[in-house]
């Protein structure tokens, strides 16, 4: 735990499947955005059978909306940081196992239908840090592509070229584990022996009974 | 004095403060999002420092250098710039009082253009985005005081991500058992945003008063009071102490990769006198990017920007 790797894309099942929770990776080749919108669409293109316009096999998922603008018909990312990942927990694990993408990069953490997904298709989830926008967008070397533009710009799916794109920590590994999962279960430990009270003292309203 | 011809030259006057209320609104807006706080950022610094978690500690020093970046390229820090909240403090000579709300409004839809904000105000019922950070009651405008002495208008503004919003907490607590109930009611709440609000974040708790002044204090403690200020009631002073200790301990550490130094930066606490039946405990949180400016404009229409 805590080794510094340098990944290229595309990624390959043993690049991922040597990190560990914890891990940081700095990445250099092409990533693509996705946030809610996207993610949707995607699985309605996979759900009918379609091909999408691009090839997410190997690749990178960022959740990100960039806040990018037009100059001289080229795109320049002004502010590039993740947002938060939870919102795609819906769509993740079907895109994992049906497009074989290797990495997700977000933050906040995900569930378990994605930790499934990542051990059994070799793949992981990373945080970049949440709110370091300018430092993200440093990174980005040139905007390749975009696609879905009808989906509002910070929903499209930018294809970006990054170099020394990180700190990514290992959040969700390829096997099966899911450290933000386990550092709140620590956490909640630690409360019941900081705090001796039992949980008897707030009204739970809907039920009309102490909770 | 001025020597006023007529009543053109007032509402020329008149206009030209209005214009200057504008620009100034429009700097603290700058100021605000593209440059954090001293305080702010020395408690980064001392995190970094006493950090051991080498992720935490990695995340740490990546917004240690996104906040000088920012700082460099005139760049927001945060792609996220928020709902816009203003707290106006009014001096009740100040000239220019039935400007304030079209000029906080003007202010916000230009800077949204200029800087840029990205535009965050949508509709609850249709999911249409008025793409200029305004709407209805948007941007937030809280009158936060009258200083009848005063000539000078204060206004502080507050462009506060959704990330630390969405996880904001109210409980009702049993008044027999409040006090005993606030530790548990923070580290809950605390356990429940996880790495949500990225963390270190500054965490206010509002106890007592009505639903609306425990979540109104809680948020003025997360957002505007500066860290390392300590609250004059020496009880509350000590419970903030013992509330940072623990939220701490817990380990959650800078964006929840585990860290016993890193989960907040400060917790601050304040309160309200409280109905018998009732004992509120109200949760912000704010995220490290903790964005403020104090804009104070004078009768002359000059002004000067503070963090």
């Amino acid at each position: 735990m805590g080794d510094v790797y340098k990944l290229v894309t595309p990624l390959t099942e043993n690049d991922i499947r040597k990190l560990n929770v914890g891990d940081i990776v700095y990445l250099y080749g092409v990533v693509y955005t996705a946030r809610d919108a996207a993610h949707k669409r995607i699985v309605e293109y996979i759900n009918r059978g379609e091909k999408l316009p691009f090839n997410l096999s190997n690749g990178v998922i960022y959740h990100c909306g960039p806040v990018v603008v037009k100059e001289d018909n080229s795109w320049r990312v002004v502010a590039a940081g993740p947002t938060t990942s939870m919102r795609m927990e819906l769509y993740e694990h079907e895109i994992i196992k049906r497009l074989g993408v290797r990495m997700i990069i977000g933050k906040g953490g995900m569930g378990s239908k994605t930790v499934d997904a990542c051990k059994k298709h070799g793949a992981v989830y990373t945080i970049f840090t949440g709110g370091a926008a300018v430092l993200a967008a440093q990174a980005i070397k040139r905007v390749i592509d975009v696609y879905w533009l009808d989906l509002g710009i910070p929903e499209a799916v930018w294809v970006f070229e990054v170099e020394n794109f990180g700190p990514l920590t290992i959040a969700i590994d390829a096997h099966g584990r899911n450290a933000i999962d386990d550092v709140l279960r620590s956490a909640a430990e630690k409360r019941k022996s900081f705090v001796q009270l039992s949980t008897q003292h707030f009204y739970n309203i809907e039920h009309r009974e102490l909770i | 004095m001025f020597c006023v011809k007529s009543n053109a030259n007032v509402i020329y006057m008149n206009l030209n403060l209005r214009e200057s209320m504008v620009k100034a609104v429009v700097d603290g807006l700058r100021k605000a999002v593209v440059y954090l706080p001293i305080d702010v950022k020395n408690a980064l610094k001392k995190a970094y420092e006493e950090e051991s978690s080498l992720a935490a500690k990695a995340h740490l020093e990546a917004i240690l250098k996104n906040v000088e970046l920012a700082e460099r390229l005139g760049a927001p820090l945060c792609q996220d710039t928020g709902i816009i909240t203003f707290y106006v403090r009014l001096g009740a000579r100040f000239p220019g009082i039935q400007y304030i709300e079209s000029v906080l409004v003007e202010a916000t839809r230009k800077a949204t253009v200029e800087i840029p904000l990205r535009p965050n105000s949508v509709d609850p019922f249709t999911g249409l985005n008025s793409g200029d950070n305004t709407g209805r009651f948007v941007p937030v405008i809280i009158w936060d005081g009258v200083n009848l002495e005063s000539d000078s208008l204060e206004i502080v503004v507050v462009p506060k991500g959704g990330g630390s919003e969405y996880v904001s907490t109210l409980y009702m607590a049993v008044p027999s058992k409040g006090i005993e109930s606030i530790e548990e009611a923070v580290l809950d709440a605390v356990i429940k945003a996880g790495a949500m609000p990225c963390p270190p974040t500054i965490i206010g708790v509002g106890i007592g008063g009505t639903v609306d002044l425990a979540m109104h204090l809680a948020k003025k403690a997360a957002t505007i009071r500066k860290i390392g200020s300590r609250h004059p009631n020496p009880f509350v002073a000590e419970l903030e102490e013992k509330l940072l200790r623990m939220v701490n301990d817990l380990g959650i550490g800078a964006m929840g990769m585990g860290g016993k130094a890193s989960t907040a930066l400060a917790v601050h606490v304040e309160y309200a006198y409280r109905h018998p039946a009732t004992y509120p405990i109200a949760i912000a949180f704010q995220c490290w990017a903790a964005r403020r400016a104090f804009i104070t404009i004078k009768p002359d229409g000059s002004y000067t920007i503070e963090q």
